[in-house]
């Protein structure tokens, strides 16, 4: 029996579903070039069209056709050799669009196995968000922001390389550096691409983490029914309507709280979370209409907070929000929990408007908010930055 | 699956290129190559795969048609039911209740005598709302007078969809044929795929020529007209002459098709692995043969003498022939992929259908066991597959067993 390989990778949907099926087909056509075979695909409950929803996409590679089809007989693998993160934001857990629950970045990955992350963080930075685990693996990081290379409204950025020459240095077994080169080479044709891959392949290099490093928090685990238990008719229990909830200064019920699915939590897609100021909240309810997914909770004073445990982060709030900061999109690699804002308000007033201040100073210029687009001119701004990273790493 | 039956160094020398392509894409790749001239596209997963690779080739002037996005699966075979009348090449397909939605053109279409190929991405029916694989859909046309062909890997999607119009043009049937592809497994799988040259293609596959049946102004014909009890069991009677004949018309062009492009596929009705000496065998369609194969395998390296037969033709259904390759073994376990609620034994469709020619064709009585499994795109494992095995081998050994038991189930 020959050697089997697999590689997961993890994106946000619509955006970077080119970028992780290049690196995929990548890997696999690289392989290829040292007489491996392999197959690339998407995983099928996905639903990478939508906007921002956390999707996968594999490649298994095996030295000949019989234990490729070993690889095979799986369809999406329990353990892969390396997971790559696109997006530094998904650390903190992922859920399909059809799946059971927010899981771990690190779930599939064997042990002794890579994780690579494009990210401008630091590994001990993002060990905050990533799960702890009983099995050591290692951590890697390939520089940079996370990218949207390959879309059509966005250039390329060599990402896709320089991710196939982290792996070939992270399991040289899997593919070499050379067969990366050739590939490049041959099919994309890009003398430029091989000194990317061939520098991100140079400058790779990988911690361990011990078991019980990383992100204490534990995830829900989900039971499946069986068949005689479920309902009949393809009938779901629906949720209560909610109610009313508790002040925590004055143990008063008011406001109202929508029950939510506690089984499907949306803000794993999130890379931006919205960040209000009670203070000036003038109680317009713009944001508590206009929120597509019903996240605004009216709190008892009347503001309106959003309930973080729903939020997909689209940033429609902070679009459609008449007053000036009272609503703004902050970057989700500053934030450890999903906490309810409006609570550490009532708890300390001046504390949380010195923290909200701190916060949202990360956030950009208000004229250049984007609400979850991109706008024109934006990929030129972040060259230099980019550049800027790719120097000093 | 994807177990290669020509050694790579022979095949080097007969094929113009290697290229990663889905399932889906091998299929589009394969009506590029057959010059198709009518195409026809309504969105559903998992076929739209092909579609979106074919309006790309078309875009990039790699492909050469009329693409016509229809505004509804109706419409969409309805299209391509016209164009061929009129002599077009054409090419469609669906999945699941979109298939379904075309119903009412798929029932005409095989009494008209028109060669459309379609392609299946096989996926569940709702409800409830489902992408993953189940055969009930293309199934549905079984006793219309479709033909159906189930394919295994994305070099035999782009093989099989070439051998579909050559058998499906050919003057003496005119036949419609459904290619099914399980949707996830094969439609969305991208492998290597060896795509064969133009001048392959343009060898194995003459010009569609529909002759007398052409509707054109210079051949005054009218289609389809009204009609009452004088004329419907005729006309019934044709279809099912032709049924008769596809079998053998089918034999020929698999062997055409070996002689052209160099790629055996031997029985064109089904492909038999590791069945030589086995006491045992699975029978099943499509994709769960990586499953399978690899069980088999690790089952032979443990003594057990197991093989497998995957069905590809479904219709026509070469009964006596399947019978023949059968009846020798002790037990035969098939793996349906479907439901036929209310049949005979509560069996799935695969298996009702062999117990019917096992009966009549069969020197011996075997027990045929049915599994259901790997319903709505849930994997058949190979454990569950061993787990198969090991009960069909309890039967062979005389110890009686339900007809139909399920796997893969949570409860």
């Amino acid at each position: 029996m020959g050697q089997l390989f697999a590689v997961e990778l993890i994106y946000r949907g619509i955006f970077q579903k080119t970028l992780a099926k290049n690196i995929t087909r990548g890997i696999v056509l690289a392989a290829h070039e040292e007489g491996k075979r392999g197959i690339s695909f998407g995983r099928y409950s996905d639903s990478p069209e939508r906007n921002g929803i956390p999707a996968k996409s594999f490649a298994i590679v095996a030295t000949d056709e019989e234990t490729l089809q070993l690889g095979m007989a799986h369809y999406e693998p329990d353990q892969v050799d390396i997971t790559v993160v696109l997006d530094d934001t998904l650390c903190k857990g992922i859920e399909s669009w059809a799946w059971d629950g927010v899981r771990p970045v690190n779930r599939a990955t064997k042990p002794g196995g890579t994780l690579i992350v494009t990210s401008t963080q630091s590994a001990d930075e993002l060990l905050k968000l990533i799960h702890r685990r009983e099995q050591p693996y290692k951590l890697g990081i390939v520089k940079g922001i996370a990218s949207s290379s390959g879309m059509w409204v966005y250039k390329n950025d060599h990402t896709d390389v320089r991710v196939l020459g982290a792996i070939a240095k992270a399991l040289p077994e899997l593919v070499s550096q050379k067969s990366v080169e050739a590939y490049i080479k041959n099919k994309l044709k890009d003398e430029l691409k091989v000194t990317s891959a061939r520098t991100a392949y140079d400058r790779f290099t990988a911690v361990e983490v011990k078991p019980g490093q990383g992100n204490p928090e534990k995830l829900p685990h989900y039971e499946l029914l069986k068949w005689e238990d479920m309902a009949l008719g393809v009938a779901i229990k629906g949720q209560p309507q909610g109610g009313p909830y508790e002040d925590p200064a004055t143990k008063k019920l008011g406001g109202f709280r929508p029950v939510r699915n506690d089984k499907f939590q949306k803000y794993t897609t999130r890379t931006d979370r919205p960040v209000v100021n009670f203070q000036t909240c003038t109680k317009c309810t713009l944001c508590w209409l206009n929120c597509p997914d019903g996240s605004f909770d009216v709190t008892p004073d009347g503001t309106y907070e959003a309930n973080l445990a729903a939020c997909c982060g689209c940033g429609i709030c902070e679009a459609i929000c008449p007053v000036k900061n009272c609503i703004t999109m902050v970057n989700e690699s500053q934030f450890h929990d999903n906490e309810s804002q409006w609570l550490s308000f009532k708890k300390d007033k001046g504390g949380y408007l010195e923290w909200l201040e701190a916060t949202i100073a990360s956030a950009p210029k208000e004229s250049e908010r984007t609400h979850g687009f991109r706008y024109r001119g934006q990929y030129q701004e972040q060259v230099p930055q980019a550049l800027e990273i790719a120097q000093k790493s | 699956m994807a177990t290669l039956t020509v050694p790579v160094t022979e095949q080097k020398k007969t094929y113009e290129q290697e290229a990663l392509i889905t399932g889906a894409e091998a299929i589009a790749v394969a009506c590029k190559l057959a010059n198709v001239d009518v195409v026809t596209a309504y969105p559903i997963r998992p076929y739209d795969t092909v579609m979106q690779y074919m309006s790309q080739l078309v875009a990039d002037g790699e492909m050469d048609c009329e693409f016509i996005v229809a505004e509804s699966e109706n419409s969409q075979f309805e299209i391509v039911k016209h164009a061929s009348a009129c002599g077009a090449r054409v090419f469609c397909g669906s999945s699941g209740i979109g298939w379904m939605y075309a119903m009412e053109v798929l029932t005409v279409t095989p009494s008209l005598r028109i060669p459309m190929v379609a392609l299946v991405g096989n996926r569940a029916l709702d409800d409830p709302g489902a992408f993953g694989v189940e055969h009930n859909d293309a199934l549905a046309v079984r006793d219309l007078g479709w033909n159906l062909v189930w394919v295994d890997t994305a070099q035999e999607a782009l093989d099989t969809a070439l051998i579909c119009y050559r058998f499906a043009e050919d003057r003496r049937i005119f036949v419609p044929v459904a290619l099914s592809c399980d949707g996830a497994f094969l439609t969305h799988s991208q492998a290597l795929v060896n795509i064969p040259t133009l001048e392959q293609v343009k060898k194995f596959l003459p010009r569609y020529d529909r002759g007398d049946l052409l509707l054109h102004p210079d051949n005054v014909i009218s289609v389809a007209p009204q009609c009452n009890e004088d004329w419907v069991m005729e006309i019934r009677r044709q279809n099912y002459e032709v049924t008769e004949r596809a079998c053998n018309v089918l034999k020929e062009v698999y062997a055409d098709f070996e002689r052209v492009f160099g790629r055996k596929y031997g029985n064109p009705f089904f492909e038999e692995y590791m069945t030589d000496d086995a006491e045992i065998v699975l029978f099943g369609m499509g994709t769960l043969s990586t499953p399978v194969q690899v069980a088999v395998r690790r089952l032979r390296a443990q003594g057990k003498k197991v093989g497998f037969v995957r069905l590809r033709w479904f219709r026509p259904f070469a009964g006596a022939e399947i019978a023949k390759a059968l009846d020798h073994f002790r037990a035969i376990a098939v793996i349906d992929r479907d439901l036929c609620l209310g049949s005979p034994d509560l069996s799935g469709v695969v298996a009702t259908e062999l117990r019917s020619a096992m009966y009549t064709h069969a020197k011996t009585r075997p027990p045929v066991l049915d599994f259901i499994g790997g319903l709505g795109g849930r994997e058949v494992t190979v454990a569950d597959v061993e787990k198969i095995v090991e009960i069909t081998f309890q039967a062979a050994r005389g110890k009686p067993q339900p007809l139909t038991q399920w796997i893969g189930l949570r409860g």
